[in-house]
Protein backbone atom coordinates (compact mmCIF):
# COMPACT_ATOMS: atom_id res chain seq x y z
CA UNK A 1 0.00 0.00 0.00
CA UNK A 2 1.92 3.27 -1.13
CA UNK A 3 1.69 6.55 1.06
CA UNK A 4 -1.50 8.93 0.24
CA UNK A 5 -0.27 11.87 -1.87
CA UNK A 6 -1.91 13.94 1.42
CA UNK A 7 0.76 13.06 4.03
CA UNK A 8 3.59 14.51 1.35
CA UNK A 9 1.06 17.55 1.06
CA UNK A 10 0.75 17.62 5.28
CA UNK A 11 4.78 17.36 5.43
CA UNK A 12 5.29 19.77 3.28
CA UNK A 13 2.50 22.29 5.86
CA UNK A 14 4.37 21.10 8.78
CA UNK A 15 7.91 22.21 7.19
CA UNK A 16 6.28 25.84 6.06
CA UNK A 17 5.08 26.91 9.47
CA UNK A 18 7.99 26.24 11.16
CA UNK A 19 9.91 27.90 8.95
CA UNK A 20 7.12 30.64 9.33
CA UNK A 21 7.24 30.48 13.33
CA UNK A 22 11.28 30.62 13.40
CA UNK A 23 11.14 33.96 11.35
CA UNK A 24 8.73 35.21 13.82
CA UNK A 25 10.43 34.14 17.17
CA UNK A 26 14.59 34.28 16.11
CA UNK A 27 15.76 37.47 15.91
CA UNK A 28 19.64 36.24 14.40
CA UNK A 29 19.28 37.84 10.22
CA UNK A 30 20.86 34.28 9.02
CA UNK A 31 18.47 32.10 10.83
CA UNK A 32 15.79 34.03 9.83
CA UNK A 33 17.15 33.58 6.33
CA UNK A 34 17.51 30.03 7.03
CA UNK A 35 14.19 29.50 7.97
CA UNK A 36 12.59 30.93 4.71
CA UNK A 37 14.65 28.88 2.58
CA UNK A 38 12.75 26.02 4.56
CA UNK A 39 9.40 27.42 3.72
CA UNK A 40 10.36 28.06 -0.14
CA UNK A 41 11.69 24.00 0.15
CA UNK A 42 8.73 23.02 1.55
CA UNK A 43 6.50 24.79 -1.15
CA UNK A 44 8.70 22.78 -3.36
CA UNK A 45 7.82 19.63 -2.18
CA UNK A 46 4.09 20.76 -2.31
CA UNK A 47 4.37 21.85 -6.20
CA UNK A 48 6.24 18.54 -6.83
CA UNK A 49 3.42 16.28 -5.09
CA UNK A 50 1.09 18.32 -6.93
CA UNK A 51 2.89 17.27 -10.38
CA UNK A 52 2.83 13.51 -9.20
CA UNK A 53 -1.18 14.15 -8.48
CA UNK A 54 -1.92 16.04 -12.05
CA UNK A 55 0.58 13.79 -13.63
CA UNK A 56 2.70 15.79 -15.49
CA UNK A 57 5.77 17.46 -14.51
CA UNK A 58 4.92 21.11 -14.81
CA UNK A 59 5.02 21.57 -11.43
CA UNK A 60 8.32 19.97 -11.41
CA UNK A 61 9.39 22.80 -14.17
CA UNK A 62 7.80 25.67 -11.86
CA UNK A 63 10.04 24.02 -8.96
CA UNK A 64 12.84 24.54 -10.67
CA UNK A 65 12.63 27.84 -11.44
CA UNK A 66 11.63 28.62 -7.62
CA UNK A 67 15.41 27.08 -7.25
CA UNK A 68 16.70 29.36 -9.48
CA UNK A 69 14.82 32.22 -7.88
CA UNK A 70 16.16 31.10 -4.36
CA UNK A 71 19.68 31.16 -5.43
CA UNK A 72 19.46 34.32 -6.79
CA UNK A 73 18.01 35.52 -2.79
CA UNK A 74 20.09 34.02 -1.44
CA UNK A 75 23.32 35.77 -3.33
CA UNK A 76 21.78 39.42 -2.58
CA UNK A 77 20.67 38.59 0.76
CA UNK A 78 23.86 37.66 2.04
CA UNK A 79 25.08 40.82 0.72
CA UNK A 80 23.16 42.42 2.36
CA UNK A 81 23.75 40.99 5.89
CA UNK A 82 27.25 41.04 5.16
CA UNK A 83 26.84 45.32 4.76
CA UNK A 84 24.37 45.19 7.69
CA UNK A 85 27.22 43.17 9.93
CA UNK A 86 29.70 45.91 8.31
CA UNK A 87 27.81 48.91 9.75
CA UNK A 88 26.40 47.71 12.81
CA UNK A 89 29.01 45.12 14.03
CA UNK A 90 25.69 42.55 14.62
CA UNK A 91 23.32 40.42 12.26
CA UNK A 92 20.37 40.84 15.28
CA UNK A 93 17.25 41.79 13.25
CA UNK A 94 16.11 44.63 16.15
CA UNK A 95 19.62 46.45 15.90
CA UNK A 96 18.66 47.47 12.14
CA UNK A 97 16.06 50.39 13.07
CA UNK A 98 17.05 53.11 11.08
CA UNK A 99 13.78 54.03 10.11
CA UNK A 100 12.37 54.19 13.85
CA UNK A 101 10.86 57.47 15.07
CA UNK B 1 6.00 -0.59 -0.15
CA UNK B 2 9.15 0.43 -0.35
CA UNK B 3 7.59 4.21 -0.15
CA UNK B 4 5.73 3.97 2.40
CA UNK B 5 8.76 2.34 4.23
CA UNK B 6 11.07 5.48 3.05
CA UNK B 7 7.78 8.40 4.02
CA UNK B 8 7.87 7.08 7.87
CA UNK B 9 11.75 7.13 8.09
CA UNK B 10 12.13 10.44 6.24
CA UNK B 11 9.35 12.38 7.55
CA UNK B 12 10.13 12.20 11.09
CA UNK B 13 13.76 12.80 9.85
CA UNK B 14 12.59 15.83 7.94
CA UNK B 15 10.54 17.58 10.74
CA UNK B 16 13.15 16.75 13.26
CA UNK B 17 16.02 19.14 11.25
CA UNK B 18 13.49 21.68 10.79
CA UNK B 19 12.61 22.08 14.43
CA UNK B 20 16.18 21.96 15.05
CA UNK B 21 16.86 24.61 12.58
CA UNK B 22 14.66 26.63 14.30
CA UNK B 23 15.26 25.72 17.79
CA UNK B 24 19.19 25.37 18.15
CA UNK B 25 21.09 28.48 19.24
CA UNK B 26 24.38 28.43 17.38
CA UNK B 27 23.97 29.60 13.54
CA UNK B 28 26.72 26.94 12.78
CA UNK B 29 24.17 24.04 13.88
CA UNK B 30 21.51 25.05 12.21
CA UNK B 31 23.08 25.39 9.48
CA UNK B 32 24.14 21.63 9.46
CA UNK B 33 20.46 20.99 10.31
CA UNK B 34 18.99 22.81 7.46
CA UNK B 35 21.01 20.63 4.89
CA UNK B 36 19.66 17.55 6.64
CA UNK B 37 16.75 18.65 6.38
CA UNK B 38 17.71 19.29 2.25
CA UNK B 39 19.20 16.19 1.60
CA UNK B 40 15.57 14.48 3.15
CA UNK B 41 13.77 16.73 0.93
CA UNK B 42 15.96 15.43 -2.11
CA UNK B 43 15.20 11.96 -0.96
CA UNK B 44 11.55 12.94 -0.66
CA UNK B 45 12.23 14.35 -4.62
CA UNK B 46 13.69 10.84 -5.45
CA UNK B 47 10.57 8.54 -3.71
CA UNK B 48 8.33 10.92 -6.13
CA UNK B 49 10.07 10.01 -9.04
CA UNK B 50 11.51 13.50 -9.51
CA UNK B 51 14.90 12.13 -9.94
CA UNK B 52 15.89 15.65 -11.82
CA UNK B 53 14.70 17.98 -8.95
CA UNK B 54 16.06 14.88 -6.50
CA UNK B 55 19.65 15.47 -8.12
CA UNK B 56 19.87 19.51 -8.34
CA UNK B 57 18.35 19.86 -4.81
CA UNK B 58 21.30 18.16 -3.61
CA UNK B 59 23.94 19.78 -6.11
CA UNK B 60 22.35 23.77 -5.79
CA UNK B 61 20.31 23.55 -2.16
CA UNK B 62 23.02 21.45 0.21
CA UNK B 63 26.08 22.33 -2.06
CA UNK B 64 26.39 25.79 -3.20
CA UNK B 65 23.57 27.77 -1.13
CA UNK B 66 24.64 26.31 2.37
CA UNK B 67 28.13 26.58 1.42
CA UNK B 68 27.19 30.18 0.92
CA UNK B 69 25.31 30.13 4.22
CA UNK B 70 28.54 28.53 6.36
CA UNK B 71 30.84 31.30 4.72
CA UNK B 72 28.79 34.46 5.68
CA UNK B 73 28.21 32.59 8.92
CA UNK B 74 32.25 32.13 9.78
CA UNK B 75 33.05 35.48 7.53
CA UNK B 76 30.95 37.31 10.07
CA UNK B 77 31.92 35.00 13.43
CA UNK B 78 28.45 35.51 14.51
CA UNK B 79 28.22 31.84 16.05
CA UNK B 80 28.97 33.03 19.29
CA UNK B 81 26.15 35.49 19.41
CA UNK B 82 22.59 34.71 21.36
CA UNK B 83 19.04 35.45 20.43
CA UNK B 84 16.00 34.29 21.17
CA UNK B 85 15.23 36.55 24.48
CA UNK B 86 12.09 38.59 23.74
CA UNK B 87 11.74 41.76 23.01
CA UNK B 88 7.61 42.12 22.50
CA UNK B 89 6.02 40.48 25.60
CA UNK B 90 4.52 37.50 24.69
CA UNK B 91 5.68 37.32 20.81
CA UNK B 92 6.65 33.75 20.89
CA UNK B 93 3.62 32.34 22.55
CA UNK B 94 1.96 34.35 19.78
CA UNK B 95 4.13 33.25 16.76
CA UNK B 96 3.46 29.45 17.88
CA UNK B 97 -0.05 29.65 18.44
CA UNK B 98 -0.82 31.51 14.90
CA UNK B 99 1.73 28.92 13.60
CA UNK B 100 -0.88 25.89 15.31
CA UNK B 101 -3.72 28.04 13.20
CA UNK B 102 -1.61 28.10 9.72
CA UNK B 103 -1.03 24.18 10.46
CA UNK B 104 -4.36 23.32 10.71
CA UNK B 105 -5.49 25.80 7.84
CA UNK B 106 -3.26 24.30 5.50
CA UNK B 107 -3.47 20.65 6.70
CA UNK B 108 -7.74 20.88 6.13
CA UNK B 109 -7.22 23.03 2.96
CA UNK B 110 -4.45 21.97 0.93
CA UNK B 111 -3.42 18.11 2.09
CA UNK B 112 -7.04 17.36 2.87
CA UNK B 113 -8.90 16.36 0.26
CA UNK B 114 -6.09 14.07 -0.71
CA UNK B 115 -5.69 12.27 2.71
CA UNK B 116 -7.57 9.21 1.57
CA UNK B 117 -6.17 5.86 0.33
CA UNK B 118 -7.58 6.45 -3.13
CA UNK B 119 -4.88 9.17 -3.31
CA UNK B 120 -2.31 6.66 -3.48
CA UNK B 121 0.05 7.38 -6.20
CA UNK B 122 0.82 4.51 -8.18
CA UNK B 123 4.68 3.83 -8.82
CA UNK B 124 5.85 3.47 -12.27
CA UNK B 125 6.58 -0.27 -11.21
CA UNK B 126 2.92 -1.35 -10.42
CA UNK B 127 1.28 0.89 -13.41
CA UNK B 128 -2.04 1.71 -12.42
CA UNK B 129 -4.18 -0.37 -14.09
CA UNK B 130 -8.22 0.76 -13.98
CA UNK B 131 -8.35 4.50 -14.86
CA UNK B 132 -8.61 7.06 -11.87
CA UNK B 133 -11.73 6.65 -10.28
CA UNK B 134 -12.37 9.57 -7.36
CA UNK B 135 -11.54 12.94 -8.82
CA UNK B 136 -9.14 13.08 -5.94
CA UNK B 137 -7.22 9.96 -6.75
CA UNK B 138 -3.11 10.48 -7.93
CA UNK B 139 -2.62 9.99 -11.44
CA UNK B 140 0.99 9.28 -10.77
CA UNK B 141 3.88 9.86 -13.23
CA UNK B 142 4.32 6.66 -15.15
CA UNK B 143 3.16 8.74 -18.32
CA UNK B 144 5.20 11.69 -18.35
CA UNK B 145 8.08 9.90 -17.20
CA UNK B 146 7.91 7.38 -20.17
CA UNK B 147 11.13 8.79 -21.75
CA UNK B 148 12.75 9.77 -18.35
CA UNK B 149 12.05 12.33 -15.88
CA UNK B 150 15.01 14.16 -17.20
CA UNK B 151 14.29 13.98 -20.34
CA UNK B 152 10.66 14.64 -19.73
CA UNK B 153 11.56 18.43 -17.93
CA UNK B 154 14.26 19.07 -20.00
CA UNK B 155 11.82 18.89 -23.23
CA UNK B 156 9.36 21.43 -21.36
CA UNK B 157 11.93 23.97 -20.28
CA UNK B 158 13.16 24.47 -23.85
CA UNK B 159 10.00 24.62 -25.20
CA UNK B 160 6.91 25.82 -22.97
CA UNK B 161 8.99 27.49 -20.80
CA UNK B 162 12.43 28.62 -23.03
CA UNK B 163 11.03 32.10 -22.07
CA UNK B 164 10.91 32.34 -18.36
CA UNK B 165 14.28 29.80 -18.91
CA UNK B 166 16.11 32.56 -20.40
CA UNK B 167 14.78 35.60 -18.05
CA UNK B 168 15.93 33.20 -15.16
CA UNK B 169 19.40 33.94 -16.78
CA UNK B 170 19.09 37.73 -16.63
CA UNK B 171 18.12 37.36 -13.16
CA UNK B 172 21.24 35.35 -12.17
CA UNK B 173 23.48 37.52 -13.84
CA UNK B 174 21.63 40.56 -12.34
CA UNK B 175 21.99 38.77 -8.62
CA UNK B 176 25.53 38.46 -9.42
CA UNK B 177 25.94 42.13 -10.44
CA UNK B 178 23.91 43.40 -7.05
CA UNK B 179 26.04 41.13 -4.58
CA UNK B 180 29.02 42.33 -6.30
CA UNK B 181 28.14 45.85 -6.00
CA UNK B 182 26.59 45.33 -2.29
CA UNK B 183 29.77 43.14 -1.44
CA UNK B 184 32.31 45.87 -2.56
CA UNK B 185 34.36 47.58 0.59
CA UNK B 186 32.38 51.21 1.23
CA UNK B 187 35.01 53.59 2.79
CA UNK B 188 31.89 55.78 3.08
CA UNK B 189 28.73 55.25 3.11
CA UNK B 190 27.80 57.25 0.14
CA UNK B 191 29.83 54.66 -1.72
CA UNK B 192 26.98 52.47 -1.56
CA UNK B 193 24.40 54.86 -3.12
CA UNK B 194 27.44 56.63 -5.81
CA UNK B 195 29.66 54.17 -7.00
CA UNK B 196 30.14 55.71 -10.59
CA UNK B 197 30.40 59.47 -9.66
CA UNK B 198 33.60 58.68 -7.36
CA UNK B 199 35.71 57.12 -10.70
CA UNK B 200 37.96 59.56 -11.78
CA UNK B 201 38.00 60.50 -15.55
CA UNK B 202 40.86 61.86 -17.13
CA UNK B 203 41.28 65.04 -18.81
CA UNK B 204 41.86 63.05 -22.38
CA UNK B 205 39.75 60.07 -21.75
CA UNK B 206 40.81 56.46 -20.75
CA UNK B 207 43.56 57.03 -23.68
CA UNK B 208 45.06 59.78 -22.00
CA UNK B 209 48.73 59.24 -22.54
CA UNK B 210 49.76 60.92 -18.89
CA UNK B 211 46.93 58.98 -17.20
CA UNK B 212 48.14 55.54 -18.94
CA UNK B 213 51.46 56.36 -17.57
CA UNK B 214 50.17 57.19 -14.15
CA UNK B 215 47.93 54.26 -14.22
CA UNK B 216 51.47 52.00 -15.31
CA UNK B 217 53.04 53.66 -12.29
CA UNK B 218 50.78 52.88 -9.94
CA UNK B 219 50.77 49.34 -10.81
CA UNK B 220 54.57 48.78 -10.51
CA UNK B 221 54.51 50.58 -6.83
CA UNK B 222 51.34 48.10 -5.78
CA UNK B 223 50.74 45.33 -8.00
CA UNK B 224 47.05 44.38 -7.03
Amino acid sequence: MAVPAGYYLALAAALFVIGVVGVLIRRNLIVMFMCVELMLNSVNLTLVTFSRINGNLEGQVLSFFVMVVAAAEVTVGLALIVNLFRLKASTDADDVDALRA
Amino acid sequence: MTETVLFWIIAPLSLGTALSVVVLRNPVHAALMLVGNFFTIAVLYAVMEAQFLAVVQVIVYAGAIMVLFLFVIMLLGVERQLDFGERIRGQRAAAVFLGVVLLAALTVGVAGPYLGADSACPTTAEQQTEPAASPQACRGLAEANADGNVFGVGRLVFTDYVWPFEVTSVLLVIAALGAMVLGRRAEQDSDLVDVLRRERVPAGGVGDASYQAELQQSLEEDPR
